[in-house]
């Protein structure tokens, strides 16, 4: 594509030097650590996923020339810079507790009881300073550590389990895993149950709509068309449920 | 931060915001969509695909970049490889450990296989799939004022009525049930305070169906049944992609050759039955458009599986989503989620004037994008000549009040933010990306895959390697669910057949031996190998002087 070459040009007007475990790479500056790493030569194994940081799979640790600050953050959503000393971390152990779901309770033991490694937390805030998501990392475990399942499900529910927290952490917390089960209990015990689709279930298994659909199975697509384009949709604004039928 | 030359196309789109707000364009009718489709939808461009030159699908018409890899010779001479030796023997394979895959696994649990005799196999790390990035949501008709009839037409509607019924029937008819296996397990689905679903629309939806967990609802499905499987102790194999099916005396598929793509040895696995589950094709970059999708979507799946004889349906159509990233630079094509527009974000021109009702179904939302940037010219241009269109974001909290934006679409306004882009007060620039393979191998009700000549003894396909489900095009909210429904009819199916099923006796790869032939047949050369495993981004100069001694 003519459009790409003029791009690569124009990207290779000005370049970076960063260092992957040290050895020195020039790239385009602008790159994300991602891309940079391949321009490089780099072909990933591990260390790619979604490339687009929903999957953790790509979390790097770097710090800049001259500087003392330890950075973390994803490879796919960080652009390099010049002197960046950098990293993959693509895999962190951790040990994650199995469980019955349906057999425990959401009480304010469970997550203390199932992670008692919590209870070392010495609220350093490492953690939180690590969370590419910036997420109240220590203050979810802290939560967690009260029983406060609420908190810490809605406080790490945008985690994306890079592990980069518990790589940091001084009382070697495996924190994406407690929030893991935090999450998991409040969604199933403490947030209410959706009333309306219990009912459509039990419809559907007393076979409410197996006729009707047996019927639509059965039109040729003239009739499809004809109803598909005289459907009624749903306006936008709330407004009281329509009749059934409809 | 925006450069000079299109903040000034941001003003133009602030100065009509209040009268925007107050009312949308004209949805189209039927004839107007064909128009747009026709004109400017990239499907609809004959020369960016050809015939398949052999197998089951002989003639369909797919995109250059699927034929490559159909009419492609195998990794490996199947005598390289010794089936005598099992390294792995088991009741049930399941290739891919993204949505469909898990959820097969646990279905297939749940139906009586025990753990240890289920194995995932996956290319990636278990949950690296499309499915952890699909944003937006999951529809289920479980409302009063909706049904799966009324699911079913504006599923088949959407796909232009090329779906198959019955597999259509299925996804509806087992959507609500999904949504409540999920509470159960504790997916923490958006809902109001007496635990009523939050439900939108979505492009295409005649009834606010699609059910979230703020912005990131795959990956809140994802990490919950993944976790489920870990509890429940289900073996996967990660980094080992499966390179060619295996099959039996009896033409059964029993098993796979797979990959460590690490050490770069091969496993041979036995399985009483195998499900396929390897998703779909983004990182093809169909016609070099770019993609939202996992590093991991190279079709693999469909190519081994169409050398064991399976068809393929409705490869002819690729899904573009309307709104990928077209600025900045570093994230050009990755998603913005239909949601954006579900809450009342509005596609603007470089004028600051609508163009299009923001919710038509997917390809004519896609297509009115491209018209607006290549044929009325009114798209914005970006410093490195990408072309895109507003997407007016900042709407969103006018109408559903200040902190929407950050409470409902945290991944997206996260995503922006890091490139000083803030779009609760400054609009998102869009262009259609490469999102879905609509189509993929046929399958029947039952998740079978089928042959020209009926089922394929011993082989079922969930999620985006399957097609039929969709027809022409996939609406959005119907592929979380198309993993989900069909991931738990594979896992269902599949245990019954292995618990009837016995261990196969010998293994071979003649299969993959006669599709040799063909290719020779057809003459085509040996220059291309497939499956594709991985894409390879490396740069030019760094390829042009790789050489491979180790």
């Amino acid at each position: 594509m003519a459009r790409k070459d003029k791009k690569e040009e124009k990207l290779k007007m000005k370049m970076v030097r960063i260092y992957i475990m040290g050895k020195e790479y020039k790239v385009p500056e602008g790159l994300t650590i991602m891309k940079a790493m391949e321009y490089a030569g780099y072909r990933y194994i591990r260390g790619a996923g979604c490339r687009a940081g929903f999957c953790g799979a790509c979390a790097t640790v770097y710090r800049k020339e001259g500087e003392y600050k330890l950075n973390a953050d994803l490879a796919c959503q960080t652009t390099v810079e010049d002197g960046m000393y950098l990293v993959q971390l693509p895999f962190t152990p951790a040990n994650k507790a199995t469980y019955d779901v349906n057999k425990i309770k959401a009480d304010d033991k469970t997550l203390v009881n199932f992670y008692p490694e919590i209870a070392r937390c010495v609220s350093c805030n490492t953690c939180t300073k690590a969370c590419p998501q910036e997420l109240e990392v220590m203050d979810y475990i802290q939560s967690a550590l009260r029983g406060d399942m609420k908190k810490t499900a809605e406080l790490s529910f945008d985690c994306i389990q890079c592990g980069l927290c518990a790589m940091r952490c001084p009382a070697e917390i495996a924190h994406y895993h407690v929030a893991q089960l935090a999450r998991r209990l409040y969604g199933k015990y403490l947030m209410p149950k959706a009333e309306h689709l219990e009912k459509r279930v039990n419809e559907i298994k007393r076979k409410r709509f197996d006729e009707e659909i047996g019927k639509m199975m059965k039109r040729n697509i003239e009739e499809l068309r004809k109803m598909y384009n005289a459907r009624d949709i749903e306006p936008e604004e709330e407004e009281e449920p329509k009749r059934e039928g409809d | 931060m925006y450069p000079k030359e299109m903040q000034k196309s941001i003003k133009k789109v602030e100065a009509t915001r209040e009268e925007r707000l107050k009312k949308l364009p004209e949805r189209m009718n039927e004839k107007e969509r064909d128009e747009v489709l026709k004109k400017w939808h990239p499907d609809y461009k004959p020369e960016a695909k050809r015939k398949i030159k052999i197998g089951a699908s002989k003639g369909s018409i797919v995109p250059h970049e699927v034929a490559d890899l159909i009419e492609a010779y195998p990794l490996f001479e199947p005598d390289e490889i010794d089936l005598s030796q099992i390294d792995y023997d088991t009741d049930i394979l399941i290739i891919g450990g993204g949505g469909a895959g898990t959820t097969a696994a646990l279905f297939a649990y749940y139906s009586g296989i025990k753990p240890e005799d289920i194995l995932i196999a996956t290319k990636l790390r278990h949950g690296d799939a499309n499915t952890m990035m699909a944003q937006g949501g999951i529809q289920a008709a479980d409302k009063e004022n909706d049904s799966p009839v009324i699911h079913y037409l504006d599923v088949i509607g959407g796909g232009h009525y090329a779906n198959k019924p019955e597999l259509v029937a299925q996804l509806v008819m087992n959507a609500p049930e999904i949504i409540k296996w999920h509470e159960e397990l504790g997916v923490m689905y958006d809902k109001k305070e007496d635990g009523e679903m939050i439900t939108i629309h979505g492009g295409g939806t005649s009834r606010k169906r699609m059910h979230s967990a703020k912005d990131y609802t795959g990956m809140e499905i994802m990490r919950v049944i993944r976790d489920e499987a870990r509890n429940v102790g289900i073996k996967v194999l990660e980094f080992s992609p499966a390179i060619e099916l295996i099959k039996d005396d009896e033409d059964k598929v029993a098993g796979a050759v797979l990959y460590n793509l690490e050490t770069e040895q091969y496993y041979v696995v036995r399985a009483k039955t195998t499900i396929l589950a390897t998703g779909g094709f983004g990182r093809l970059h169909i016609q070099g458009f770019p993609t939202t999708n996992h590093y991991g979507a190279t079709f693999d799946g469909a190519v081994i599986a169409y050398r064991a004889g399976a068809k393929l349906r409705d490869m002819d159509s690729v899904q573009y989503h309307p709104t990928g990233v077209a600025y900045p630079e570093q994230i050009v094509g990755l998603l913005v989620t239909e949601k954006v527009r579900g809450l009342g974000g509005q596609p603007v021109n470089a004028d600051g004037e609508q163009f299009v009702h923001p919710l038509e179904p997917r390809d004519v939302e896609a297509a009115s994008f491209i018209r607006e940037c290549y044929g009325r010219n009114k798209g914005v241009v970006t410093p490195t000549g990408m072309r895109g269109v507003w997407l007016d974001s900042p709407l969103i909290e006018m109408i559903h009040g200040e902190g929407t934006i950050e409470k409902r679409l945290g991944a997206m306004f996260r995503m922006f933010k890091r490139f000083d882009i803030d779009m609760r007060y400054e609009p998102i620039l869009v262009f259609p990306t490469l999102h879905y393979q609509n189509g993929g191998v046929e399958i029947n009700e039952n998740a079978q895959v089928l042959s020209k000549n009926g089922v394929i003894k011993g082989l079922f396909a969930a999620g985006e390697v399957e097609g039929g489900v969709h027809g022409k095009n996939r609406l959005m909210g119907n592929s979380l669910l198309d993993t989900q429904v069909f991931g738990k009819i594979a896992g269902i199916n599949a245990g019954k057949y292995a618990k009837k099923a016995k261990k196969s006796k010998k293994l071979n790869l003649k299969h993959v031996e006669s599709y040799i032939n063909e290719l020779e047949k057809a003459k085509i050369k040996e220059e291309r190998k497939a499956p594709l495993l991985l894409p390879d981004y490396r740069e030019k100069n760094v390829l042009s002087r790789a050489i491979d001694i180790l």
